[in-house]
């Protein structure tokens, strides 16, 4: 009896050393990630100054130029874009599925979003190809007298825009239904019309909890890569307007990381890329986040 | 009193009335703007593909010339997806699922170990997949491999790893305590509870976690621009380069030529159509599934 115990306990105390070897290791990934592209990028600061990197917009890796303004602005035009786009219909869809949607139509609406959500990115891209780009430089480009391509900032945002859809709507959803039931029902009880529930409870008590969905939906928008890469036309210059080409700091690891050996400094240019997107898109990711549990906290 | 209520229910009804109307309409049109994208996306991919949708497509590897409209198929890209994510998936869930066993048996859940592995798995989940292809580039140089099925699959584990334990931990932090409290009374110890009681319990949220985590895995092309390679074989040994189906999708519609184009598009019909699958099993999965759950 005694050595049966004894044995359960030593395998029991194996195991618990397994586990928490396992559950360290996204701390250790987490850290290295940082750590080696920041390593890896550091060489090109030790001849240039990180400032006169990224605010120059010179890019000829050829003659040791590596001015990173044009690809962060392409970065955060095609965000921008596609953030202003998505915001006001996914918050009013969600609002619409929270709130108003008869079940019946919510049993369609909730698939179409989980199927959205799951279609890869690579599909978004064709599908900007084939429809956005044509719209963009046929019909809307010439409505506001300029040439474009259609591989523009525009035809960018639009497909990234429907991209983060699924993910502002499903967490502002989550949001919504949490507002108590008493609080909507108190204002309906004093005539307040649904709209004026909606508006004057629900969204007020809500409102944070959308901001940091909104939040985590431009996070995701700054870090994709191929159906960007697919629509936006990959021009290192700095875009003078929606119809002129972009080329975002995704879209620049995706074409060059693989063969970036031969000119000195371009590697650590192109890790210094990388390290500033992630650095980017983990303080806004973080935020919502940190936002959101700090909120769910307080009320749950 | 009740005579003004009827007839005068309150300054401004109409005007209500109609700001109520009209935010009805703008709901209505913005849930309708998405349903009509996804149906615009899916619409125009089938209606392209129509023409090259043959059955050679799906099972023949590409011929001499492929690339210039010439016979052949993108049997490489599909097994080579099917084998590159399936192992990813593997290798995601061999340490998920211990880690994710550890922080819900062993840690307290408000203790600071906890906290923290949560936290990382929030930042890593953040990652975007292109900066996951270039530090796996950079640990693949780091030990000599060159692009491979391994180096691919490690980097795809890499990506899946964050939504597999994070979904996975939410499903199993659902589980009452009266359950564990439980098999503790019967003189289970926390280790034969988790996998005997609370496991089981929680199987086919495990499994929809395996599945979402795979349907990432299918659909990402970033993360093995640089790691996986490719190629217009099959891939029979772990250090051989693969193709994967949206890098296929991709390399095809760069061509010049309309025939290849137009099997990019049959390409993104098929890998649409292996995602649609995925998400239908996972619904009609856990819906079977959690038919036996007590609570």
């Amino acid at each position: 009896m005694e050595k049966i115990r004894s044995s359960k306990i030593k395998k029991e105390k194996f195991q618990r050393l397994v586990g928490a070897a396992f559950s360290l290791f996204p701390l250790f990934l987490a850290a290295n990630i940082f750590f080696i592209l920041l390593l890896k990028a550091f060489p090109l600061l030790t001849f240039k100054s990180l400032p006169s990197l990224i605010f120059s917009s010179a890019w000829q890796p050829v003659k040791g130029q590596f001015g990173l303004w044009p690809f962060i602005l392409g970065t955060f035009w095609v965000t921008i874009t596609a953030f202003a786009l998505a915001v006001p219909v996914s918050i009013l869809t969600s609002i619409y599925i929270a709130e108003y949607a008869p079940d019946q139509l919510k049993k369609i609406l909730v698939p179409v979003i989980d199927l959205l959500a799951g279609l890869p990115s690579v599909i978004y891209g064709m599908w900007g190809v084939l429809l956005i780009v044509p719209l963009v430089g046929k019909y809307l480009a010439p409505l506001f007298d300029t040439y474009s391509s259609g591989y523009s900032i525009l035809a960018a945002g639009i497909v990234l825009a429907v991209m983060i859809l699924p993910t502002i709507i499903n967490v502002s959803v989550e949001v919504l239904n949490s507002v108590p039931m008493a609080l909507k029902e108190a204002a309906l009880s004093l005539g307040a019309t649904r709209f004026e529930v909606v508006r004057y409870v629900v969204l007020k008590k809500a409102l944070p909890g959308i901001v940091a969905a909104c939040v985590l939906g431009l996070s995701r928008a700054f870090g994709e890569t191929i159906a960007v890469l697919m629509v936006v036309g990959n021009v290192p210059e700095i875009p003078r307007s929606l119809f002129s080409p972009a080329y975002p700091l995704p879209a620049l690891l995706a074409n060059n990381y693989g063969e970036m050996m031969s000119i000195p400094g371009y590697e650590s240019a192109l890790n210094l890329a990388a390290f500033l997107l992630l650095l980017i898109v983990l303080s806004f990711n973080l935020l919502a986040r940190w936002y959101l549990t700090k909120l769910n906290r307080r009320t749950g | 009193m009740k005579d003004k209520i009827t007839s005068n229910p309150g300054p401004g009804l109409q005007r209500r009335k109609r700001v109520e109307f009209v935010f009805r309409a703008l709901m209505l049109t913005s849930s309708l703007v998405v349903s009509l994208s996804l149906i615009l996306i899916l619409v125009s991919i089938i209606w392209k593909s129509l023409p090259a949708l043959k059955l050679s497509m799906i099972t023949r590897t590409p011929g001499s010339g492929y690339y210039l409209g010439k016979e052949g198929g993108i049997l490489n890209a599909i097994i080579g997806s099917l084998q590159l994510t399936l192992g990813a998936t593997l290798i995601a869930l061999l340490i998920a699922l211990p880690a994710v066993i550890y922080l819900n048996t062993y840690l307290r859940s408000k203790s600071f170990l906890a906290e923290a592995i949560r936290f990382a798995l929030d930042v890593l989940w953040g990652i975007p997949s292109i900066v996951y292809g270039a530090f796996g580039f950079l640990v693949m140089l780091f030990f000599h491999l060159r692009a491979s099925l391994l180096a691919g699959m490690i980097t795809v584990a890499l990506v899946e790893l964050p939504i597999l334990s994070r979904v996975m931990d939410e499903t199993i932090r659902l589980v009452p305590a009266e359950l564990k409290e439980t098999a503790f009374s019967l003189g289970a110890n926390r280790w034969q509870t988790t996998t005997r009681v609370v496991l089981r319990q929680v199987f086919p949220g495990l499994v929809t976690a395996v599945l979402i985590a795979l349907g990432r895995g299918l659909g990402d092309a970033a993360s093995v621009l640089f790691t996986a390679g490719y190629t217009d074989r099959l891939t029979t040994s772990l250090l051989q380069p693969v193709a994967t189906l949206p890098l296929a999708i991709f390399f095809q519609l760069n061509s010049p030529f309309p025939e290849v184009q137009q099997r990019a598009y049959a390409s993104a019909a098929v890998l649409t159509l292996l995602i649609l699958l995925i998400s239908l099993i996972t619904r009609s999965l856990s819906r079977k599934l959690s038919r036996h759950k007590i609570y």
